[in-house]
């Protein structure tokens, strides 16, 4: 497990911050650009020195204030990969791949093997290129699985694909859910892109100029009022884990999601754990249970809240049993002939063809 | 083709610019990582100083050579007494003269590229496992050879020139000091030696030319291979 407790002030800007992140699994530092994230990953890498605090990595205490302690960040083995890839120019992607396996310990373990990296990433067309003859995809490919062979005990990923097109952003984010789901060591994911944290990260680290607002599962934090701010109102929407319980006989996937069933228009495997999103936008809330309607997803919810939301709108937050919650954006005109108020039972609807999901294969260790 | 005086002179020149450019290349590389990424107190000093041959006349470079590397100045007497070693009027103290001219050139040059120089790559290496002396070798070193480069060719050139500070501490010694630009002078103040002033002119001219076409061949292929 990675703690961080750090503070540090840069000029006018004060940041501090407090957080975990579990093993294996990826945390999301969430935020808008210039929030701190990128000065919080060249700390946790060991490039910048904190004003006071703590970090530990497992049993390894990399800075400690108190003890005057301070680790060099090239003892820290910590895999980073930035926006920019800082691949080496000079040297083929072959030597750039070896700079970290050539400079570790000799009684280091290697449990990351060269040739599983090559093909997990497809690299091996690659090995004789030199740097500026890379996409930008390609380079952060490179620039990862460099990272790997340095046999890192956390990898930090700096918004990796901010700098490539949406395109690219494509081509690269499977070999990211890939390795999320191989390997064996945290990984901190920053971004200020929903979507990506959405597809990757099972928890958040919610951050706001310098500080963090909210920290945990991402189905929690994905109700929170500070999010639906950075994410913006077309964005905001509950996420809910489930698992893929069966498929139906129209061949659509069938989602266990608390006490309800989702029906998700993607071929899923069975028995995958699954993150969905389900934007408030898209879901219409019923007093009755409606019939001859085109909507697949019919589901008995309970009305915990009703909260002011952008323009003439309301947002509604509803229960679906064992902890799962819905965000529904309704007009406040419909919220009073409907007579929302808490502890109301209603029908929530949603399209099946509007509900994405992501799916995440346990880590194998 | 060539008159041996003219031959002697045009190698005596080379050799004189390729030592000094040897002499330089270890310091100047110092001196810009200095100016570079160094703070310290006394370094606006320290930068004028560095650039002081560019705007001292060369003679009183040649001058203060002399007096300290003379075989009775401080260092100079040093050198001779411990080592046996004697700079003023010989080639070695010719090609001194010429390094400490065009040290500035290299220094700035040098300079430039590290200023350039993406120090982020320096951090990477640095999550990668490197040291400051490895990451110096193995990333910054390869990564601002094109000014090295750059600022060795210029100095060569330049150093092919040099007229000032190399008579003054060197003297104009046959087969020993007396390069290129002292064998021209030589010519012009011996009674017909115009033909032999204007060949010698045009040996100059020819390798002036030669040695800034060498220089753009070599930073292209450089940059080549870096992909800019």
């Amino acid at each position: 497990m990675l703690r961080v407790q750090l503070r540090k002030r840069r000029g006018e800007f004060q940041l501090e911050v407090d957080f975990h992140a579990p093993v294996p699994g990826v945390t999301a530092l969430f935020g808008r650009s210039g929030c701190g994230k990128s000065t919080l990953i060249s700390m946790i890498a060991g490039l910048l020195s904190p004003d006071q605090g703590r970090v530990q990595l497992g049993e390894d205490v990399l800075f400690d204030s108190d003890r005057h302690y301070e680790l060099d960040a090239r003892h820290r083995r910590i895999g980073v990969v930035f926006q920019d890839a800082r691949l080496f120019p000079h040297l083929p992607v072959l030597g750039n791949l070896r700079y970290g396996a050539k400079r570790l310990p000799r009684a280091a373990a290697t449990p990351i093997g060269f040739d599983d990296v090559v093909s997990m990433l497809g690299l091996a067309g690659l090995l004789t290129r030199r740097p500026h003859e890379l996409s930008g995809g390609e380079k952060q490919r490179v620039a990862l699985g460099r990272a790997l062979l340095a046999q890192p005990r956390l990898l930090l990923l700096d918004e990796p694909l901010a700098s490539l097109d949406l395109a690219r952003r494509e081509e690269v984010l499977p070999y990211f859910e890939k390795l999320r789901d191989a390997l064996a060591i945290p990984i901190v994911y920053v971004s200020h892109q929903f979507d990506e944290v959405l597809r990757l990260a099972t928890r958040v680290v919610l951050l706001d100029a310098g500080r963090v607002l909210a920290d945990g599962e991402l189905a929690s934090v994905s109700r929170h009022p500070a999010l639906r701010e950075i994410v913006g109102p077309d964005a905001v929407g509950a996420v809910m884990n489930g698992f893929v319980e069966r498929t139906d006989s129209a061949g659509l996937t069938v989602v266990r999601v608390g006490d309800a069933e989702l029906v998700v228009d993607e071929a899923v495997p069975i028995g995958q754990r699954i993150q969905i999103q389900v934007l408030a936008r898209d879901v219409i809330v019923a007093a009755a249970r409606p019939s001859g309607l085109s909507v697949r997803n019919v589901v008995a919810a309970r009305v915990v809240s009703v909260t002011p939301d952008v323009g003439r709108a309301v947002l509604v937050e509803l229960d679906i049993g064992r902890t799962a919650t819905l965000l529904a954006r309704i007009t406040a005109r419909a919220s009073q002939e409907l007579e929302l108020s808490a502890d109301k039972q209603v029908w929530a609807l949603i399209k099946a063809v509007s509900l994405r999901g992501h799916v995440f294969t346990a880590p194998a260790r | 083709m060539l008159a041996p005086a003219e031959s002697e002179a045009l190698f005596l020149s080379l050799s004189v610019a390729a030592r000094s450019v040897a002499f330089n290349l270890p310091f100047a590389i110092l001196v810009a990582w200095l100016l570079a990424r160094a703070r310290f107190a006394g370094r606006t000093v320290f930068d004028a100083f560095v650039h002081l041959p560019l705007v001292l006349p060369p003679v009183v470079v040649g001058y203060l050579l002399l007096v300290l590397f003379g075989i009775r100045g401080p260092i100079g007497g040093w050198l001779h007494e411990s080592f046996g070693i004697q700079l003023a009027f010989t080639t070695t103290g010719a090609a001194l003269a010429t390094a400490v001219m065009s040290f500035p050139l290299v220094v700035r040059s040098i300079r430039i590229s590290l200023e350039a120089l993406d120090r982020g790559l320096e951090d990477a290496a640095r999550t990668l496992g490197a040291g400051a002396i490895d990451r110096f070798f193995s990333i910054t070193l390869p990564l601002i050879m094109p000014g090295i480069l750059a600022g060795a060719v210029t100095a060569f050139a330049a150093g092919l020139g040099e007229f000032g500070a190399v008579i003054t501490f060197a003297s104009n010694i046959p087969g020993e000091t007396r390069t290129l630009p002292l064998a021209l002078y030589t010519a012009l103040q011996t009674p017909d030696g115009d033909a032999l002033a204007a060949r010698l002119a045009l040996i100059s001219f020819s390798l002036g030319l030669a040695g800034l076409l060498v220089a753009e061949f070599l930073s292209r292929r450089v940059r080549r291979m870096l992909g800019r």
